[in-house]
């Protein structure tokens, strides 16, 4: 197997961005479950999940937290 | 777009300029358009709101993205030509740095410069364009606010796109994580400017860029000149990241309200798709634009703060400028569309 395919045959770790007082944003190959383990399909390369509780999208962040003056702990 | 009809004798002479083929690289320079540029500059009293002068700079702009029906494609890097539009836009930045006031002392650090991007983009309350969307517009001014938009949002993300060969490391990698979300990831159905095209197709307006340029009045072609502006030249790359920055902060929230409106008269997922999507996506991408984008390149290039926050600055009273003409024709119960002279 060359470089190129174990490039390509290998997923984007993972990795999750805590943003101040905002969403977590979520980036390469996570999987985005429900409660009973269904995937909640994810319509783009990177997404913003909802960390103030206030949004009306959850699990994605819609921006409320700025409407709300959400301060993350 | 097909090439639209001139508002004054600045655009007079240089759409009759433009029927003719480019000067060949030998012929002598010809100072007419310059000296047109400059009268135009000198009797405007607000070049923001100045027909001849933001038509003329968007017919100019638009020979760099997808070109003016019948003119020769040469004419996007004549010299005389862009002589006159360096005076247009010399006026024009002079006059944006003098409306806007950008907050000074921020340091060069992402979180301060992301913090004082979302403290100037703060949701407000009060009167503004998207709650009168969601509340009270009628179906006619659903579709005025289309006709508006698609000066735009038909090359939606475009403006902002000049910027990546001009940036590096972090800011440019945060750029282009936003620009592929705009272009649909990959999929051209996904594309913004496929989402909005559907969207004036559902309400029966023809999506093709510059259909409606004959309706909308000069405050909004300002506001897309202005991210030409921006956007065009290296110098006011910290600029247009800025602008990036607050467009993509003013998003979220007022899109939800823009979206309520379609619904609150009866359209469907295929009109409000747009909106909908919008909700999501900028608020990833607003995070990204603060503090990867803006705030990166700040601690790359510190001496870039000011014009970052100029942007950003020139986004939001453009807007708020737009906002006003929409909302003030409404209330007074008059269309917000151009009426031709």
């Amino acid at each position: 197997m060359s470089a190129a395919d174990e490039h390509g045959a290998t997923p984007v770790r993972g990795s999750i961005v805590a943003c101040p007082d905002g969403p977590l944003l979520v980036r390469g190959d996570v999987p985005v479950v429900d409660d009973r383990g269904e995937p909640v399909v994810k319509r783009r390369a990177t997404v913003a999940l909802c960390r103030c509780g206030a949004s009306a999208i959850k699990p994605w962040c819609d921006g409320s937290h700025k409407a709300i003056g959400f301060e993350a702990p | 777009m097909k090439s639209p009809q001139p508002r004054g004798p600045l655009g007079a002479a240089v759409l009759d300029a433009l029927t003719a083929a480019a000067p060949r690289t030998d012929a002598p320079a010809d100072d007419r358009l310059v000296q047109a540029a400059r009268r135009a500059v000198e009797h405007s009293t607000d070049l923001l709101t100045d027909e001849d002068v933001q038509l003329t700079l968007f017919v100019l702009y638009e020979l760099h993205y997808a070109g003016v029906e019948g003119v020769d494609e040469a004419w996007e890097w004549a010299p005389d030509l862009l002589r006159a539009r360096a005076v247009l836009e010399e006026a024009f930045e002079r006059e944006l740095r003098h409306r806007v006031t950008v907050p000074d002392g921020v340091t060069a650090d992402r979180r301060a410069v992301a913090d004082t991007l979302f403290a100037l983009t703060a949701p407000t309350p009060g009167p503004s364009l998207s709650r009168y969307v969601g509340r009270q517009a009628t179906d006619e001014q659903l579709h005025e606010l289309l006709v508006h938009r698609s000066l735009y949002q038909l090359k939606e993300a475009d403006p902002h796109t000049w910027a990546v060969p001009r940036l590096a490391g972090a800011a440019k990698a945060a750029l282009v994580e936003i620009q592929a979300d705009e272009y649909g990831g990959g999929a051209p159905d996904r594309m913004h400017s496929a989402l909005f095209a559907r969207t004036m197709q559902g309400v029966g307006l023809e999506p093709t860029f510059g259909r409606y340029v004959e309706d909308v009045p000069a405050v909004t072609l300002a506001a897309v000149n202005a991210m030409s502006l921006l956007g065009l030249h290296r110098r006011l790359r910290g600029a247009i990241a800025g602008h990036l920055a607050a467009f993509e902060m003013t998003s979220s929230l007022p899109n939800r309200l823009y979206g309520d409106g379609f619904r609150r008269h009866g359209y469907g997922d295929d009109v409000t798709e747009y909106f909908d999507e919008h909700v999501e996506a900028d608020a990833v991408h607003e995070q990204i634009a603060g503090r990867d984008l803006a705030g990166g390149l700040a601690e790359q290039e510190p001496e870039l703060v000011p014009d970052i926050l100029f942007g950003a600055c020139v986004c939001l009273f453009l807007d708020d400028l737009v906002a006003a003409h929409l909302v003030g024709a409404w209330e007074r119960g008059e269309s917000s569309l151009r009426v031709a002279a």
